[in-house]
């Protein structure tokens, strides 16, 4: 008999309930699809280096996934509270007639149950579906050639999601049997006859904090700009903090202070339906700000996070042609007898590997049994060093900033010193300038951003430098953009360029081997790179060498894993915030709707067009779902910048196709939720 | 006396064929401008569904109803919702009022979604607050209201359009007995001195006195009719009562 009940009940509220179902799908069918990652990747034809990030993205992404159903279940349980709100009449009936609690807290159980059955299994069969088409985006994003169709499916994944599920639906029948048992008959009965009242604010309070929050806003948007590179992590907390206060409050005085400006515009106001409209919404959003910040904020993180993700990984592909050019690099500290015990940080060296550093990196290759034929267009370069050249030396008038920037830092670390006919050499074979010195001037070459300030501030009054008993000027009243290793990303944190004769053996620390594979076509660089990579793995395995190598086949299929990672937890946890903002609103719109139904039937008796009345649905529901939207893009505007800033890697070439890529998601997803909002707003309003 | 609204012949059916409910079986009288027309029966008499009929929230199974010369069952849609917003003024027992809106917002509204300007709205809802004295009530919501100045502010939605016809279904119903002779002096102000026609459903015969011409229903059926004439509206009274207790028991105990 009860079973009977609940299937009626749902049969009969399905089209309240259609919203929250297609929520509980697409998060099954999400939530399925990032966890089937494994599955999904072993087909792919990679290699092994890639295949580590793999490893490394499915550990992130099932970590990621505990955030996420942290998210669902808080979704979960808020949206089935909305649902049970609505149903207050219906349980009264039911206590009316007799029924204990004990048994209105089982059907309830029963609809769970079977909702979430149903969920599950539909939610699982679309996420099957869907890996299919992840896959191929996967092979994509890694770069690997998808040979052949397989069929994926994840038994894990499918196990996982029916544990992660199953214990939201646990938690949501507890909640509803607490609810259930706390309910008052007097309550129930009276739920539906509940007189809206409308709470004014005071507009003068609502003025001022509305200019209070939008300056604290623009103060927070002033800094993460124009200030960005100052910001240390506690004070982009506050900032952080500022700015969701702000939001809050410039949603509370929002509401009050739009509808008295609008009211003012009287030609406006007494048009049509728009009073009622704006009346609506004012009232909708009276009630929901702190809906509509957590909203606001959450639309912000996905847009941050989408449109940050996807220009990371677009930048780091940019990145590498220019930073990674040759093939092989490989670097040895030198002559380790003589480095001073803070330059060894906690690593002691062994007599054997400080021996090994008197070796050149050529004569270590022949021990290591990879032949000089395997490269060409070698060049050797040497870092120089010298106590009397440090951190402290160079940066000491800027201590207080940089400690602040970089607290590991260690002041009497040395600065690394070149030799201009070396840098010269190097730089010839990576593409970059070269550059003239006379007998008493240097140059510094950097290209990390945050440090490349933090030079330029010293080398602004053009510092001398004096070692070795002489001095020298700098050439430029700043850094010169410029790298001496290759990487997929800016890290040169500063070399000191100095004559020739600046230098000499005995301040030798490093020494820099770089050079092309002796091959024409790629295939046969890949059996170059292959080759050189077990016997130098063996012979640092067991310790013969202190030698340190990469390439640019490394370098890159680094990049493009740690790119696709990148998109990967970007576009689950976006499309989650995404999914949870847009059905919050979706579903306090609806759960509204039956005192909406009120209002509209009153406004179709005195005789409103119909076509009227959908207009002022349309407009009202538009507003509710625009307003922490607009929010939420101004925020991303400065967001973006300032990821932009910090990241310091993409360019606004790079930006635009992902913020198009983020506007599609936004559009499908944010207004996917919106036309189901007003279509199931349409038909509940109407009449029969 | 020139007619606004005629009936002729109406029935209402409900349910099927084999399980059939005449709500209202044949039903025809007239009603000349500025007249003031109660319509009396037991729940279940099927006054309300007549007034549904005339306000064309429903359809009749036959017969026509004109108004000033037009056939309103022959209307539809977007015409329909012209008629009802145009030609005819409503007023519920429950109100009906917007809880979101003020009282001057409400009675905006009638003429906001007839696209009337801005400034003739004011006037227009100024004007008649003032007649029907609401004036210093405009800027409260419903929730702020007694359930006297609510229905009042309906009346003033109600007449601000200046309707051909204004529709009352149990206004009083939702009132104590000291608001309720309020709202029906100004019903009795509205039809003498805005010359407005008004008919009105009710149960109650106290209310049902301030009209000028009761018509009583029973089963779906005309019962009987009285004209106040030049009767006192104690000696009304007590004829309506007369044919209340003729009607027989339900109404009695409504009494």
């Amino acid at each position: 008999m009860l079973f009977k009940l609940s299937l009626k009940n749902m049969k009969k509220s399905f089209k309240d309930y259609a919203i929250y179902f297609f929520t509980l799908i697409l998060g099954v069918s999400i939530f399925y699809i990032f966890n089937s990652m494994e599955t999904q990747t072993v087909f792919l034809n990679v290699t092994s280096s890639t295949r580590e990030i793999i490893r490394l993205m499915i550990g992130m992404l099932s970590g990621v996934s505990v955030f996420v159903s942290i998210i669902l279940g808080f979704l979960i349980i808020y949206a089935n509270q909305f649902l049970m709100k609505r149903r207050k009449k219906e349980f009264a009936i039911y206590m009316t007639l007799g029924m204990s609690k004990r048994k209105i807290s089982q059907v309830l159980l029963i609809e769970t149950f079977l909702i979430g059955t149903i969920s599950l299994v539909v939610g699982l069969f679309l996420g099957v579906g869907l890996s299919q088409f992840m896959s191929v985006l996967v092979a994509n994003l890694f770069e690997a050639d998808l040979s052949e169709f397989t069929f994926i499916f994840s038994e894990e994944a499918m196990i996982k999601t029916l544990v992660y599920f199953g214990i939201m639906y646990v938690l949501v029948m507890i909640f509803n049997t607490i609810s259930v048992g706390r309910c008052k008959l007097i309550d129930l009965l009276q739920a539906s006859k509940k007189n809206e009242k409308v709470k004014l604010k005071n507009p003068i309070l609502c003025t001022i904090l509305f200019i209070l929050s939008v300056g604290v806003l623009s103060y927070c948007y002033y800094q993460v700009t124009a200030n960005a590179m100052t910001l240390t992590i506690s004070s982009i907390g506050w900032l952080m903090i500022m700015g969701a206060v702000a939001t809050f409050f410039l949603f509370w005085s929002l509401s009050g202070i739009l509808l008295k400006v609008l009211m003012s515009m009287k030609r406006l106001y007494y048009k049509n339906l728009n009073m009622f409209v704006l009346r609506q919404l004012a009232s909708k959003v009276n009630t929901t700000v702190f809906s509509m910040t957590i909203i606001s904020l959450m639309l912000f993180l996905t847009i941050g996070i989408l449109s940050s993700a996807l220009s990371l990984k677009n930048s780091m592909t940019a990145n590498l042609k220019k930073l990674a050019p040759i093939d092989f690099q490989a670097s040895k500290e030198w002559n380790l007898y003589d480095i001073p015990a803070i330059n060894q940080q906690q690593y002691v060296y062994t007599e054997e590997e400080k021996a090994d550093s008197l070796v050149p990196i050529t004569e270590t290759f022949k021990k290591l049994n990879i032949p000089e034929s395997y490269f060409k267009d070698i060049v050797i370069v040497h870092y120089y060093g010298t106590d009397e050249v440090t951190y402290e030396t160079t940066l000491g008038t800027e201590k207080e900033y940089v400690s602040q920037n970089f607290p590991a830092i260690r002041w009497n670390y040395r600065e690394l010193i070149m030799p201009i006919s070396e840098y010269n050499a190097l730089a010839k074979l990576l593409g970059s300038p070269t550059y003239e010195l006379s007998d008493d001037e240097y140059i510094v070459i950097a290209d990390f951003d945050q440090m490349v300030t933090i030079r330029d501030e010293v080398l602004k009054d053009k510092p001398d430098v004096s070692f070795g008993g002489k001095t020298y000027h700098a050439k430029y009243d700043h850094t010169v953009e410029g790298f001496t290793e290759m990487s997929s990303n800016h890290i040169n944190t500063g070399i000191y360029l100095v004559p020739d004769d600046a230098v000499n053996d005995s301040m030798m620390m490093e020494e820099i081997f770089s050079a092309n594979y002796n091959a024409k076509t790629e295939e046969e660089k890949y059996q170059i790179e292959n080759a050189i990579q077990e016997p130098a793995g063996e012979g640092y395995e067991q310790g013969i060498t202190t030698l340190t190598a990469s390439s640019r086949i490394s370098i890159y299929e680094a990049s493009v894993g740690l790119g696709a990672m990148v998109t990967f937890i970007g576009l689950y946890l976006g499309i989650i915030f995404l999914i949870s903002s847009a059905a919050i609103l979706a579903l306090k719109e609806l759960s509204e709707s039956s005192d909406n139904k009120e209002r509209y039937a009153i406004l179709r008796r005195i005789g409103t067009d119909e076509k009227m009345i959908h207009h002022a649905l349309f407009l009202q529901i538009a507003c509710f779902f625009l307003l922490p939207l607009t929010v939420a893009i101004i925020h991303s505007i400065f967001g973006i910048q300032f990821a932009n800033i910090i990241l310091a890697t993409f360019g606004d070439e790079q930006l635009l196709p992902s913020i198009v890529m983020t506007a599609v998601f936004l559009i499908l997803i944010y207004g996917g939720y919106f036309m189901i909002t007003y279509f199931s707003s349409k038909s509940i309003i109407k009449e029969r | 006396m020139e007619s606004v609204l005629k009936i002729e012949h109406i029935e209402k059916y409900y349910g099927n064929k084999g399980n059939l409910t005449k709500a209202i079986d044949d039903i025809s009288f007239d009603v000349n401008k500025q007249e003031f027309v109660a319509i009396m029966g037991a729940s279940g008499s099927g006054k309300t569904t007549l007034l549904n009929c005339i306000s064309t929230i429903d359809r009749v199974t036959s017969g026509h109803i004109y108004m000033n010369g037009e056939d309103i069952t022959k209307l539809k849609g977007n015409a329909l919702n012209r008629f009802r917003r145009e030609e005819l003024g409503f007023i519920f027992q429950d109100f009906n009022l917007l809880d979101t809106l003020t009282a001057y917002e409400n009675i905006a509204l009638a003429l906001t979604i007839q696209g009337k300007k801005a400034k003739e709205i004011d006037e227009k809802v100024l004007d008649i607050a003032k007649k029907l004295n609401i004036t210093d009530v405009l800027k409260k919501y419903p929730y702020q209201m007694s359930g006297g100045q609510k229905q009042r502010v309906a009346s003033a939605r109600a007449m601000i359009t200046n309707p051909m016809l204004v529709l009352a279904d149990e206004p009083t119903g939702a009132l104590d007995s000291k608001s309720a002779r309020m709202l029906l002096e100004n019903f009795e102000y509205l039809n003498k001195k805005l010359k407005a026609t008004i008919l009105m459903v009710t149960h109650d015969a106290f209310t049902a006195s301030y009209a000028s011409r009761v018509i009583f229903i029973k089963d779906g059926k005309l019962f009987h009719e009285l004209r106040r004439g030049e009767d006192s509206r104690k000696e009304f009274f007590d004829k309506i009562i007369d044919v209340v207790t003729l009607l027989g028991g339900d109404l009695n105990d409504v009494i």
